[in-house]
């Protein structure tokens, strides 16, 4: 049986997919996870879901392309960086590198 | 604390360090071959905080010896090990090693009981501390004891498993503590070995202790008083 562990970094924040493994039955799936999700004390809890109960969606349509309508909303940033390249180009100034892990 | 009592203290920690070490270095050698990869990870860890449990031990001894843990721990003789033959036994099938995992855990589940109640600070606190780890030894242990069980081949092996080792298992414990341990045994598994046993006591260094010592020491000793 697979099983999906997701782990809590610090209280309040949210949980994150860790990894999976394969355990015959939930208490295997414990001991497993504690050892090699929780032992260092790299969690302060884990979520521990048998895989066959995950339902995956994977198929979206956007046809129309209105991520405007997205709940997360559009990023602000993107949008200021965008709009500062085009800026810096209008007055003949290179753009900025982009920097990754920013937006 | 008087000589007499600290020299007593002293035995009982080596006692216990040499059982944690011998028995980490022992389940250690699961490392790579166990039945899963999973399982592999796992009783490996637990071999890991035993040699842990055992550094902390050994680092209370030394202090009362003036002497270190290292030294404990890898320059003495083997036939001056305090180790209980069971966890020198070397096991190289998986019920066998279930087996004196569980009957090696559950015995120093009482005897780490008594010592938290004991009159020792030092030795209290170190007893809490290694409680809060062997809870999920004990959980490993006893998961795999059902497994075992729910099924007819499980539980023919793991009985003989038992069997064969209950007189090595009767002498990890000294005979205060022995009957707890033998009780809370019986009612888990619904049997043991024969009541009538002589257990096999420490002290008396076994030939599979040897062998291992010659291969634990093995570095200390290519470079005797070497820094490392």
């Amino acid at each position: 049986m697979i099983f999906e562990v997701f782990r809590q970094e610090r209280k309040g924040q949210a949980f994150a997919h860790a990894g999976s493994f394969d355990a015959p039955d939930e208490r295997f799936a414990e001991t497993y996870a504690r050892e090699f999700y929780g032992r260092r004390a790299e969690s302060v809890a884990l979520w521990i879901v048998p895989r066959e109960y995950l339902r995956e969606i994977d198929d979206f349509a956007d046809e129309l392309g209105r991520n405007y309508h997205r709940v997360d909303g559009y990023s602000l940033k993107e949008k200021l960086k965008l709009a500062r390249s085009a800026a810096q180009v209008s007055r003949g100034e290179p753009a900025p590198p982009t920097r990754s892990g920013e937006g | 604390m008087n000589v007499a009592q600290r020299a007593a203290r002293v035995d009982l920690l080596l006692e216990l360090a040499d059982d944690e070490l011998i028995l980490g270095w022992r389940n250690s050698e699961w490392t790579g071959v166990a039945p899963s990869l999973e399982e592999d990870v796992a009783f490996s860890s637990i071999a890991q905080n035993e040699i842990g449990h055992a550094r902390a031990l050994y680092e209370l001894a030394a202090a009362d010896l003036g002497t270190t843990a290292d030294e404990l721990a890898l320059d003495r003789q083997p036939d001056e090990y305090r180790s209980a033959p069971l966890v020198e036994l070397r096991q190289l099938e998986w019920a066998r090693t279930i087996a004196r995992h569980y009957l090696y855990e559950s015995a120093d589940a009482v005897r780490i009981e008594a010592l938290q109640a004991a009159d020792d600070p030092e030795l209290a606190g170190l007893a809490a501390k290694i409680e809060r780890e062997e809870i999920y030894h004990r959980m490993h242990a006893e998961m795999w004891i059902d497994r075992l069980l729910a099924s007819a081949e499980g539980s023919r092996r793991l009985r003989e498993a038992v069997e064969e080792l209950w007189p090595y298992a009767l002498g990890v414990l000294g005979e205060e503590l022995r009957p707890v341990w033998e009780e809370r045994v019986r009612a888990r598994l619904g049997f043991g070995g024969p009541s009538a046993t002589e257990p096999v006591q420490r002290g008396r260094p076994s030939d599979e202790l040897r062998e291992l010592w010659e291969e634990m020491t093995m570095v200390r000793r290519s470079a005797p008083g070497a820094r490392w």
